[in-house]
């Protein structure tokens, strides 16, 4: 399975998100500049964090702009799997390929810890490695993590089954403690925790494995949404 | 905006405005009648100001830092360049330094600690080097006072709004609260980096011709002359510090930074040398790479990126607008350069060349405005060897210990666990990423980070660390005990010490007390170096640190590396299991003077230092090293600020274990702050080796267990609390203080 890693300037995560992929998980991944137009020949995409454009104006809006991003849509549009981690995630939204948006966190403050998120839909070619309510353990290291939707999205993505992860201990102010949400196709998914920073023994936890492993899995069986 | 005219040079040397920059009239004259034989024009005294003051020219410091043990055969490069290397094995080196950034701080505390961030890791990056780790050394008044919990604030702030931006972990650091540091904080950002050797440069401007390349961001009026205003005094009455100080941008250095390794990387057959320009900006690079390398060179000012118009030479030579490099490239190869730097689009643009000879000429708007001998600026700055005098406070005091009397043991450790020094620092570190770049093993909390280094079994440790009251007490030994607790702090997470990096925080070396406290803890800190083969490979000096009169503990930071040569050996202070057997390593004595309790009792400082000893230091480092790397250990803390029972307590919290102990101690000992101790933990299955390695050395304290309690039986007293309810007091103690 072949992995595109969009790069925007301000991008830091995608090494991390590379290395996972391909040291950890044995799949080929290569990085994307943001002045990239075409996305031919992945199997997925995947955003990573970091502070693209220096997340000046707000976070994800300049990135959104960016080359990459129109084929990233497009790529979405076909029904491709997508998924957007903590600054990627903020592209998404930015974008409109996922609904809501991120605020400040309730602190104000950046936070980095690691937080324990409830697997709210294992039915999702992101999530189903997982058991039903499992409860991870993933890292999240943002200052705008804080989702917020109008009551009526709220509502759509509840009977929609789109929350994807919750928070058991929410970290950021997150409305209905979502950490992440997939559209409604179930093709893109973006989450606030960092599912590569989990992936080795060594660093602290492998729970991020299960988001990876559900993809791959999914590609294997010719499944896309 | 006005125009401003300059004083000619008699004007200038009548009116005696060079003062304001801080040349004093010797040097001043020094400058006239030796250096140039005539009188220097406004521009030019400019420069020297810049370059001789003692934040570039260490001109108080350097009788002192010679003393420093800087050898090793693990050395690559020493102090000089923009950082030191030490030798890793495996064709892979360590490049790694520390900066102050107290006065900026003070002044504008979000800003000057998000500089003192980028201004470290370029540091790094300048020698070649991908920076992985940083760690901040923070010292605050007692955080009770609105202006003190806004100084916090704000450089916690500011030193996360850096770091997590340009997307390198911080790992590590540690922060302590006196009142002594009240008007003065210290804030001390460390940087870490590796690379291949193959990869090292150096910040040089050689061979004839070659052209001298601008990069990064434009050039504008902020921060002019800081190296001068860093290298001043605080005093109430002056107000108009505040432009001094300089505003980041981590966005372009992210992309400077990942430009510049790209050209080192991919370009290195035509780069000839690259330079931070980091205090006193454009001058201090260009003229310390043209001096290093015997060159002369020239600079055409109105070729240099400028965010403000009108800018003066003296302007653009001192600014110290941040995310600047100098690079020295090969003539013709100047466009393979402006493509890398074009991609990430940065300013790139040549602004001079290397000359023949050894002068240092500006030109601006087709004029010499400046013309003096390079070396003159780098290298001959006066030296002055200040006079030392045994301080007041040193030669009255009481040769006794404190001796707490202990009521109540429990509640005392309730207290003690809720002081700002020993609470628990986790409200400040979780706003800083610790976890990008996903080497991080051992993230901020412990005595030391540790980072894997990829693709291969090593690992490094990394700290900093000391305790300014010791050396308040004591300056040579508080020296020596700076680098014992650092090296303290690496063993105990299972790494070999391999060198230093240092801020030398300090009052007016020109009060000889002051200077005293400076020569006596460099010797202090030179001897420990060489026991523990730790030499001292880069560091910096920040002096005046005073207000109105009054200086802060004399406080050498100590930035220490160490090497974990297998993955395995990685050990943390966390108690693991429930069952394993407690034990302290080193003995322990009635030592208070100089202790968090002695703080806490009775409000102040004071009395000889207790003893220390090197040699039994060492010893039982070596000894917790080897027992480490046999696979003994299941968990290891340095003794520290709180003692004994702080330390048991620590290891108690993360995996939520109790432990049932046994002392022939009172329990007012386990406050003691006796140094070369740690707390470790051994599963049952290892302890007859280990008491068979360790004694008479250790003392088997008793057991970890699964329940709830932390129970201590002493010689009087015992302590006896919930782990549960002890924990809660650590960890909210600070944030309440500073809501």
């Amino acid at each position: 399975m072949k992995f595109a890693v969009p790069v925007f300037p301000g991008s830091n995560c995608d090494h991390d998100m590379v290395n996972a992929l391909r040291d950890v998980l044995k799949m080929d991944a290569d990085f994307i500049t943001a002045d990239a137009t075409s996305l031919e020949g992945y199997d997925a995409v995947i955003l990573p964090g970091g502070f693209s454009y220096g997340d000046y104006l707000r976070s994800g809006a300049i990135a959104r702009f960016s080359p990459v991003m129109k084929a990233v849509a497009a790529f979405a549009e076909a029904g491709k799997p997508v998924m957007g981690i903590c600054n990627g995630f903020q592209v998404l939204t930015e974008a409109g390929l996922l609904p809501g948006a991120l605020q400040a966190n309730r602190s104000s403050k950046f936070i980095c810890k690691t937080s324990e998120l409830i697997v709210a839909n294992n039915q999702t070619q992101f999530s189903n490695a997982y058991a039903a309510d499992e409860r991870i353990h993933l890292p999240i290291a943002h200052g705008e993590g804080n989702y917020y939707c109008d009551p009526a999205t709220l509502a759509e993505l509840k009977a929609n089954h789109q929350i994807v992860f919750t928070y058991a201990d929410n970290p950021n102010g997150s409305i209905a403690n979502i950490a992440g949400v997939m559209n409604r196709a179930g093709n893109v998914l973006g989450m606030m925790p960092h599912p590569e920073r989990a992936v080795e023994a060594i660093l602290g936890s492998t729970d991020g494995l299960g988001i990876f492993q559900s993809l791959i899995g999914a590609h294997k069986e010719g499944v896309h949404a | 905006m006005l125009k401003k005219t300059e004083l000619t040079p008699t004007e200038l040397r009548d009116s005696k405005a060079y003062r304001d920059w801080g040349l004093t009239d010797a040097e001043y004259q020094l400058l006239t009648d030796k250096v140039l034989g005539r009188l220097p024009n406004y521009t030019e005294a400019g420069l020297f100001s810049g370059m001789w003051s003692e934040h570039c020219s260490y001109k108080n410091s350097k009788p002192v830092l010679k003393k420093f043990w800087t050898q090793g055969e693990q050395v690559l490069e020493g102090p000089g360049e923009g950082a030191g290397i030490i030798d890793i094995g495996d064709g892979q080196a360590v490049v790694f330094k520390a900066e102050s950034h107290n006065h900026p701080s003070a002044v504008e505390p979000y800003e000057g600690a998000a500089t003192g961030v980028g201004g470290i890791i370029r540091d790094i990056f300048s020698m070649g080097a991908r920076p992985i780790a940083l760690l901040d050394s923070l010292r605050f008044g007692e955080p009770t006072t609105p202006h003190t919990k806004y100084l916090i604030s704000q450089v916690v702030a500011g030193i996360g709004g850096y770091g997590n931006c340009i997307g390198i972990p911080t790992i590590g650091g540690d922060t302590v609260f006196d009142a002594s540091y009240e008007k003065n904080p210290l804030v001390n950002a460390m940087c870490v980096g590796i690379l291949d050797q193959k990869d090292i440069q150096k910040g040089q401007a050689t061979g004839l011709g070659n052209s001298v390349i601008y990069v990064g961001a434009k050039t504008g009026r902020d921060g002019i002359n800081g190296a001068s205003f860093a290298s001043a005094e605080f005093n109430d009455a002056k107000d108009t510090q505040r432009s001094a100080v300089q505003v980041g941008d981590p966005f372009m250095e992210k992309l400077l930074m990942e430009a510049c390794l790209e050209v080192i990387h991919d370009h290195r057959d035509v780069l000839v040398g690259i330079q931070d320009m980091g205090a006193a900006g454009l001058v201090s690079s260009s003229a310390e790479m043209a001096s290093k390398a015997g060159s002369g060179l020239e600079l055409n000012l109105d070729l240099v990126p400028q965010r403000e118009t009108g800018m003066t030479p003296f302007e653009l030579m001192l600014s110290e607008s941040q995310e600047r490099m100098l690079l020295c490239v090969q003539a013709g190869a100047e466009d393979e350069i402006y493509q890398v730097f074009e991609k990430y689009g940065l300013d790139a643009v040549t602004i001079g060349k290397v000359t023949s000879g050894h002068q240092y000429q500006l030109f601006h708007h087709g004029k010499l405005v400046a013309d003096v001998p390079v070396d003159a600026l780098a290298t001959k700055a006066p030296v002055y060897q200040r006079e030392k005098k045994r301080p007041s406070r040193l030669n009255h005091q009481s040769h006794h210990q404190f001796m707490p009397r202990i009521v109540d043991a429990t509640g005392t450790l309730k207290k003690m666990l809720q002081q700002p020094t020993i609470a628990s620092k986790a409200s400040l570190y979780e706003t800083y990423d610790s976890q990008v770049q996903t080497n991080t093993v051992v993230k901020p909390g412990s005595d030391a980070g540790v980072i894997r280094i990829r693709h291969t079994d090593k690992a490094l440790a990394v700290t900093t660390d000391v305790n300014g009251r010791y050396l308040y007490l004591n300056p040579r030994v508080g020296g020596e005990i700076a680098v014992a607790e650092a090296a303290r702090n690496i063993v105990a997470s299972g790494g070999l010490p391999l060198g230093i990096t240092d801020c030398l925080n300090y009052g007016n070396p020109e009060k000889p007390e002051q200077f005293y406290d400076l020569d006596e803890s460099a010797m202090g800190i030179a001897r420990a170096c060489q026991l523990f083969n730790t030499p001292v490979i880069s560091g910096n000096v920040s002096l005046n640190n005073e207000s109105n009169g009054e200086a802060i503990y004399p406080t050498p930071m100590i930035g220490m590396v160490g090497l974990i040569k297998h993955q395995r050996d990685i050990t943390t202070q966390d108690f693991k299991h429930a069952g394993d057997a407690v034990y302290v390593l080193g003995e322990t004595f009635s030592d208070f003077n100089g202790s968090e309790l002695q703080k806490m009792l009775t409000g102040e400082i004071a009395g000889e230092l207790f003893d220390f000893d090197l040699v039994t230091e060492n010893r039982n480092q070596r000894l917790l090293l080897r027992a480490i790397q046999k696979g003994l250990i299941a968990s290891a803390h340095d003794v520290s600020e709180g003692g004994l029972i702080t330390t048991i307590a620590e290891s108690c919290f993360k995996n939520g274990l109790g432990v049932q102990l046994k002392s022939d101690l009172p329990a007012s000992d386990f406050f003691s702050e006796t140094q070369s101790r740690f707390v470790v933990s051994v599963a049952p299955k290892h302890q007859v080796v280990f008491e068979k390695l360790a004694e008479p050395y250790v003392t088997y304290l008793g057991q970890t267990t699964a329940d709830d309690r932390l129970f201590v039986k002493t010689a009087d007293q015992p302590f006896d609390l919930a782990v549960s309810f002890a924990k809660q007091l650590w960890e909210g103690a600070l944030p309440c203080l500073l809501k």
